[in-house]
């Protein structure tokens, strides 16, 4: 569309044009909104068409509803090779709630493994009407798109707004430059803003010079103003993104409105993970990283935590397992940071007997008296996969707590499982599981869907007798024992021998429920030392200085970083080298 | 001032053994290199040697390998010799040389006591023909009771050299080797746990599972065995892994680089210690021949210690020894070392006593984690 519009020269285009972070690029996904817009000529009269291009991950859902609540028709794009996916599902929903003009698309129909005729039937089967209404395009040789601009322009409802009514617009995105501080995104509903004008946050109240207003075509492109329907951008200089938030209606100083557009209710966090640097003394670079990325990912919550294993570092909130993978890739690659993230953890209520309630969301810090009740959050997931997979995938949710809700067809051999089932469960490698066991053809997608009361408890690891918190555990009574054994068992492989015996114990409240042991190093001696082992061996005990750096100590015992690190990954762990000379 | 020491290493022997990293070479290793341009370049190095160091009298001289009975007996008469002519050896001054015990017989050994050897060193290893092949040792055992009870005959100061812990040995092995070592009445025993080094054949043959790792505890059980067998029959320990029947049977050479003398290293691959300054020469024969024939020294990775340095070699050294280690010195190298000599004399691992009157001296269970000691009192 960017190429056949003309806002793009073939010179310039590329794979992915509007997926600005290096990170998205190597994933092949969406993670931030970008809206373009572009001309097109139909029947003699040239149209301005606004477009927004969304995430699709479960993850941005939040991204998406606020486009779809700026926006009056959606085209659904869908891989020709691949099908609907869980996700594609839950945003054609979102959409079909917000009362949009729905325009089924499959994409890349060039390549060998299309079957259009095949999804154009499911498609159908979905939001209603005839398969051949489906459009067929390739986004990669041009086929179809100019049918398809044809065809938005057409049946995509044209902008009902006053434009003499004072000004209105939504704030659907916003966005931080280093270069021009906040961008925020808006689109207009009623009225117009022009340049150089007084404008006002309607929550807030703060007032702010419009500096520079434009459209994105796809590059920044200043204008005179933005009147009704326009989507655009506005510059004030300001340089927090909490100053303009999403959701917010911009109205004018010189002739305000009274009434805000109904805004957008603000993602909650749902994953939790602390996060701490592996050098020490990166704590205050740790913190600066996230100060920063704060002001372009608003979802992004944190605050201060020290952990006896791992030092000081910070209790991050994510709206998912892939928000936390990506905040803390960036981290590391924006910034610079070498991090440990400890076990993706989901926020519990706790009851107690004596009726106080507490809200967890680091599990070291689930409380030791009388429990009454723990609530958990569920998860309405959705998974769609081929029927073949049916057993398998059942099987994992039923391991998982899961409940069935139902089960449907959506074309002849996909089927679509729908299970309520306890968030924790799937924070912790149900994706991965779900793909290994489907070859990885299942998709999964979730959405909240409350609190439930669960058998739960903590789990806690001791060495020696001292508490380590990274590894606390909350989970389900049943599965307590087996995380005990896997975390003692795990803990014995990978913590060096000591000069005393060490015993590994896993605990619920006072009660023992697995056991190790690390039997005392005996021997740590060079056997020979003459003339030529002198220099060697000195030069061994600087480097052993430096090791000691990487030394973490819960209470008398000392463990490397390595251990922590390998025991905090979920995968299989390469068997860590136990000797410490 | 500092005493002065001479060292020879012998590049050479027949095959190299599975667990050896040492600088030594096989007939095809050394790639045309002929072994009897061993004592022409021996005697280039001496010359160098002696224009550097000036006038200082030889306290001890130790040849050592390789295997250095693999040349004539004359040529090793020769190579001491040449250190007599250059530096002169002060009377009575202990001369040792290893010795294989495949590798001599009585005429051999006469010659060397001729030219003024007066110890031996005998790499007997194991007494058990099994823990000899885990080795690659060529040797028959028999012969090692054999050539022990010649040198003792002709006046020579004994020694052999044992290795525990190879792959395999079990503990009534190693028993059966410290009995057979007993038998051979020498007044000197080193025995030292075998090491698995990089890069060994050792090391690929327990990377493929061909052989099991050493067992670190059953390595420590013989350890004790063999301590507390020694003492019974008379010897005491004065260094971590060398034990001596009456004090004047002590390695002299090898207490000098505990105390940190100064030694001149001849030969391809040894190392130098001269006045605060380390060296070593460069390894392969043919190279360390290269340099010698333009007239300069076969030197490299040269390194002058700071003080810092030399005080964490001391620790490092003088702990491993009975006589152990004075505080003052760790005083100066870590702050907190009044709490790390205590909590070591509460967990056993250094004398209470001694540690009172200044000294940091090893508990047996402190000598076998003698490197744990270090760090402790170094305070890493």
């Amino acid at each position: 569309m960017l190429q056949l519009t003309g806002v793009v020269d073939d010179r310039s285009m590329r794979a992915q044009y509007l997926d600005r972070m290096d990170i998205e690029r190597e994933r092949g996904i969406t993670i931030k909104s970008q809206a373009v817009r572009m001309p097109w000529e139909f029947e003699n009269q040239t149209y301005a068409l606004n477009m927004i291009d969304t995430p699709g991950h479960v993850d941005f859902t939040y991204e998406v509803s606020r486009s779809l609540a700026a926006c009056e028709g959606a085209v659904l794009l869908v891989d020709a090779a691949q099908g609907i996916e869980a996700q594609t599902l839950a945003n054609l929903y979102l959409a079909m709630e917000n009362d949009l003009q729905i325009i089924p698309v499959l994409n890349k129909i060039d390549l060998p493994a299309a079957q259009p005729e095949k999804y154009a039937e499911e498609l159908a089967n979905l939001i209603g009407g005839n398969p051949e209404d489906c459009l067929r395009v390739s986004g990669k040789t041009g086929v179809g798109v100019d049918a398809l601009l044809d065809k938005i322009v057409q049946t995509v409802p044209h902008p009902v707004g006053d434009p003499n009514a004072p000004a209105r617009a939504m704030i659907f995105d916003s966005v931080y430059d280093s270069y021009r501080g906040v961008v925020t995104y808006v689109r207009m509903i009623d009225g117009q803003l022009t340049p150089r004008e007084k404008i006002q946050m309607m929550s807030t109240r703060a007032v702010h010079e419009a500096l520079e207003i434009g459209v994105s075509s796809p590059e920044p492109e200043p204008t005179k103003g933005l009147g009704v329907g326009e989507v655009g951008y506005l510059i004030t200089g300001v340089k927090d993104v909490r100053q303009s938030k999403v959701g917010d209606t911009v109205t004018t100083v010189a002739k305000p409105a009274t009434e805000p557009l109904k805004g957008y209710s603000e993602p909650l966090p749902m994953v939790f993970s602390g996060i701490y640097p592996i050098d020490g003394s990166d704590y205050p670079n740790l913190r600066e990283a996230l100060d920063k990325l704060k002001l372009s990912d608003a979802a992004l919550v944190y605050e201060p935590e020290t952990s006896v294993a791992l030092g000081f570092g910070f209790r991050c909130g994510f709206l998912g397992l892939l928000h936390l993978e990506i905040v803390t890739e960036r981290l590391e690659r924006e910034f610079g940071l070498d991090l440990i993230a400890t076990a993706p953890s989901v926020v519990y209520e706790v009851t107690m007997d004596t009726g106080a309630e507490i809200t967890v969301t680091n599990p070291s810090e689930f409380p030791t008296g009388k429990v009454k009740k723990v609530l958990e959050p569920m998860v309405k997931a959705t998974i769609l996969a081929p029927k073949d997979y049916v057993g398998v995938i059942m099987e994992l949710c039923q391991s998982r707590r899961g409940n069935m809700i139902d089960m449907q067809y959506l074309g002849e051999d996909r089927v679509q499982l729908r299970y309520s089932l306890p968030l924790a469960e799937i924070v912790f490698d149900f994706f991965d599981q779900l793909k290994s066991k489907t070859q990885g053809y299942a998709s999964l997608d979730y959405e909240e869907s409350g609190l439930a009361e669960g058998d739960l408890v903590k789990v806690d690891i001791l060495l020696q007798g001292d508490q380590v918190d990274a590894f606390s555990a909350i989970v389900h009574r049943d599965k307590a024992y087996a995380y005990g054994v896997l975390m003692t068992t795990k803990l014995r492989e990978l913590i060096p021998r000591q000069q005393f015996e060490v015993p590994i114990q896993a605990a619920i409240g006072a009660r023992i429920i697995a056991r190790e042991s690390i039997r005392a190093m005996r021997k740590d001696v060079l056997a020979k030392c003459y003339g030529g082992d002198i220099s060697r061996k000195r030069k061994l005990l600087e480097k052993q200085k430096e090791g000691k750096k990487r030394m973490k100590m819960v209470g008398r015992v000392e463990v490397p970083q390595e251990a922590f690190i390998a025991a905090l990954s979920t995968g299989d762990e390469k068997k860590g080298d136990k000797k410490s000379k | 001032m500092a005493t002065f020491h001479g060292y020879v290493h012998v590049p050479f022997c027949r095959v190299r053994c599975g667990y050896c990293d040492f600088n030594t070479y096989t007939a095809t290793e050394l790639q045309g290199f002929p072994q009897s341009a061993f004592i022409s370049n021996l005697r280039a190095e001496v010359k160098l040697a002696r224009e550097n160091v000036g006038p200082r009298q030889l306290e001890t001289v130790f040849l050592g390998g390789g295997t250095p009975t693999l040349l004539p007996a004359n040529e090793l008469a020769e190579a001491l010799g040449l250190l007599r002519e250059a530096f002169g050896i002060a009377d009575g001054a202990e001369v040792t040389t290893e010795a294989n015990p495949d590798t001599v017989d009585r005429d051999y050994l006469s010659v060397l006591k001729e030219a003024g050897f007066n110890r031996l060193s005998f790499g007997m290893q194991s007494a058990v023909p099994e823990v000899l092949a885990v080795l690659d040792r060529t040797h028959n055992p028999e012969a090692v009771a054999r050539n022990v009870a010649i040198a003792k005959g002709l006046g020579f100061q004994t020694s052999v050299d044992l290795i525990y812990g190879a792959p395999g040995e079990t503990m009534e092995q190693w028993k059966q080797t410290v009995q057979a070592a007993l038998s051979l009445d020498t007044n000197h025993i080193s025995a030292y746990a075998l090491i698995v080094e990089p890069a060994t054949k050792l090391a690929r043959q327990i990377a493929a599972g061909a052989l099991p790792a050493p067992d670190e505890d059953l390595q420590a059980d013989k350890y004790e065995y063999l301590d507390a067998i020694l003492s019974e029959n008379g010897f005491d320990w004065y260094e971590l892994s060398n034990w001596s029947k009456a004090p004047n049977s002590v390695s002299e050479h090898n207490i000098a680089y505990w105390k940190g003398q100064d030694w001149w290293g001849f030969g391809p691959g040894a190392h130098s210690h001269i006045e605060g300054r380390r060296w070593s020469n460069v390894k392969h024969p043919t190279t360390y021949a290269k340099h010698l024939a333009l007239g300069e020294l076969p030197s490299i990775d040269g390194e002058t210690l700071s003080e810092n340095e030399k005080l964490e070699e001391r620790a490092m050294l003088e702990l491993r020894l009975r006589a152990g280690l004075d505080l003052q010195v760790i005083r100066k190298l870590n702050m907190g070392f009044a709490k790390s000599v205590s909590e070591l004399v509460a967990a056993e691992l250094i004398e209470g006593s001694a540690a009172i009157s200044g000294r940091a001296i090893l508990t047996l269970k402190g000598r076998l984690l003698a490197d744990f000691v270090l760090r402790k009192l170094l305070g890493l």
